[in-house]
């Protein structure tokens, strides 16, 4: 890197109005939290509510950070990114199965270990599974989104099938590590272990995430693809071999997520990534197609809204993210932090 | 016009269904500024496309500094010292300054002499290098454009309209920069629309209609000549 020459920033320059409006979905996730707080009244409750929202946001940033990368940098629209998450979760918990004494033992270092190897097999088996999946499936298909569509929805019930074959038509009940199981209590609220660990990885992943986009070449590169891919190809990048690099690496964070989620459920189902793609969408939607910030911004506040909202009244907790959405698109259509496209 | 760096062969190139390019025929001279002019919609930047290869020729054939890139894919084209500045200015908005020449250094890092250089030229890139360019003035995207063109050794420059809307006092800044450009010896394709510039910055001329080259010579004979610019863009670009 070069040293730094004189400079003005222009945030600065900004009218305070315009500063506000850039930072509004940054600070949408406290706003959220303190009506939450307001709404629940107990400190104890609304701490577990919180820790539980940000649990679920965390797994379903890891899930979606793939899909709105591989959208915004090639256009794609993969419906597939589901399956990956299911096959994640089943060679994830596999792992777990396997080493049952490992799973079993009472000792935190044998338990991470377990975990650990379950999710670097994992996101190996669908990095690879997404690599074969992006030159069978999806290559053929750039620039048509109707076909993309049916294309990877074919890819994702062909997975869905395969998980069946190998593993059984069945859904897998298994528990947690011994170590994570069970809750510690703070302040009079009762937190799970596991959430916490959730929070740990997915904060852990997304400041590595951004570290990448702002730090290295190949993360500046993503970004400048994602606004304009023939621009980056003029400047002597090959766009393909990274798009292929990031459609492998989304994959393998889909399978992070399953892991995690399966881990989280502690029953794992062939249809489980169909069935979290929906909340996957709705996050990269609200997010802004292709922002990895948006997403995640957007997948706080999708966990953190179920859970509040599951307490405060359970019977619209089904819509309360379809809601998120029409409020957010209704405020900014495209989403909160739209990437801009040169085309 | 021995060994020129740049030469097209009768160069088809459609878009979509539509054929653009009817057979260009276009040499360009090594360590001179070639003006490629001729009204709007002729084929210009559709030219320019064609040589970095965001299109196809379809039939023909384009020769860089004497090897055939007419199927080279456009990053082999850029490494082997293309630099191209298109029309639409191709900003990385959501980038800072100082990241879009990190990006247009493709071969390694900027070099800081090099960057001293650029930043001579154009103050204003030192002053906002670690803004999102996407904040910069339209004069000042236009001068990071010609900037990451810069920011390597390039045998080739492709620029495309790069004073088209600007104020008149970030004209003659732009100006100034492809004369310094020039004076280094590069060798520069210029599509430009203001006849006072291409008047100062041209060697050579060639002159497009339809999708052909339809008059090539020196920029000079075309200048003092009113009658032939009438006739060949339809208008005395004195006037303008
Ligand atoms: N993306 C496109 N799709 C369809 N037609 C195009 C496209 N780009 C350019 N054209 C057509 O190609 C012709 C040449 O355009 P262009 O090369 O941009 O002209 P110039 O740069 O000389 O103004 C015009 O008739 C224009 O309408
Ligand atoms: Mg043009």
């Amino acid at each position: 890197m070069t040293d730094a020459p004189a400079h003005r920033p222009t945030m600065g320059d900004l009218p305070l109005a315009d500063r506000i409006a850039r930072a509004m979905p940054v600070l949408l996730v406290p706003i959220l939290l303190v009506l939450g707080f307001l709404a629940i009244g107990n400190p104890s409750s609304w701490l577990t509510l919180t820790v539980s929202g940000l649990a679920m946001g965390m797994m379903i940033f890891v899930m979606a950070s793939g899909l709105t990368l591989v959208f915004g940098l090639m256009d794609v629209i993969n419906f597939g990114h589901g399956a990956f998450i299911s096959v994640g979760a089943f060679v994830g918990v596999s792992v777990v199965l396997g080493l049952a004494e490992w799973t079993q033992a009472p000792s935190l270092l044998l338990n991470l270990g377990v975990v650990l190897l379950a999710v670097l097999a994992a996101m190996a088996v669908t990095g690879l599974l997404g690599w074969a999946f992006e030159r069978v499936i999806v290559k053929p298909v750039y620039g048509a989104h109707l076909k993309q569509i049916l294309v990877t929805v074919g890819g994702l019930i062909v997975i869905e099938q395969l998980i069946h074959v190998i593993w059984g038509p069945d859904e897998i009940f298994f528990a947690r590590p011994e170590m994570l199981k069970g809750a510690i209590t703070f302040w009079g609220a009762a937190l799970e272990k596991y959430r916490l660990l959730a929070v740990a990885v997915g904060l852990v992943l997304f400041v590595a995430m951004r570290m990448i986009f702002r730090r290295t070449k190949i993360g500046l590169i993503v970004r400048a693809g994602v606004e304009n891919g023939e621009m980056v190809e003029a400047l002597g990048y090959r766009l393909r071999l990274v798009f292929i690099g990031v459609f492998i690496a989304g994959s393998a964070l889909a399978g992070l997520g399953g892991v995690m989620w399966g881990l989280y459920q502690e029953v794992i189902t062939a249809g489980m990534g169909e069935e979290m793609m929906i909340l996957v969408f709705i996050v990269v939607i609200i997010g802004g197609l292709g922002s990895v910030e948006g997403a995640f911004i957007g997948a706080l506040l999708v966990g953190l809204l179920q859970n509040y909202i599951a307490f405060l009244e359970p019977k619209v907790a089904l819509i309360s993210n379809i809601g998120l959405m029409t409020a957010i698109l209704m405020w900014r259509p495209q989403g909160m932090m739209p990437v801009v496209k040169a085309k | 016009m021995s060994d020129p760096i740049l030469r097209l062969e009768g160069i088809h190139t459609d878009i979509a269904q539509y054929h653009i390019l009817h057979g260009v025929d276009l040499e360009v001279p090594r360590g001179a500024v070639t003006m490629l002019l001729g009204r709007n919609g002729v084929g210009k930047t559709t030219t320019l496309r064609t040589v970095i290869g965001h299109w196809q020729a379809r039939a023909g054939r384009i020769l860089f500094d004497g090897a055939e890139i007419t199927g080279a894919k456009t990053p082999d084209r850029a490494r082997m010292g293309i630099g191209y500045v298109p029309e639409d200015m191709g900003i990385f908005s959501d980038l800072t300054v100082e990241e879009n020449m990190t990006l247009a250094a493709a071969t390694g890092p900027l070099d800081p002499a090099r960057r001293d250089r650029i930043f001579e030229a154009f103050p204003p890139l030192r002053t906002f290098w670690r803004s999102p360019a996407g904040t910069l003035s339209g004069g000042q995207k236009q001068m990071l454009t010609i900037a990451r063109a810069m920011a390597e050794e390039r045998r080739l420059y492709l620029i495309d309209e790069p004073t088209k809307g600007l104020a008149p006092a970030i004209v003659s800044t732009m100006a100034g920069a492809l004369r310094d450009l020039k004076r280094q010896g590069a060798s520069i394709l210029l599509v430009e629309q203001n006849f006072a510039v291409a008047k100062a910055l041209g060697d050579y001329a060639a002159v497009m209609d339809d999708g052909r080259i339809v008059w090539a010579g020196e920029m000079q004979e075309l200048a003092t000549d009113a009658g032939l610019q009438e006739r060949l863009m339809g208008l005395s670009m004195e006037a303008q």
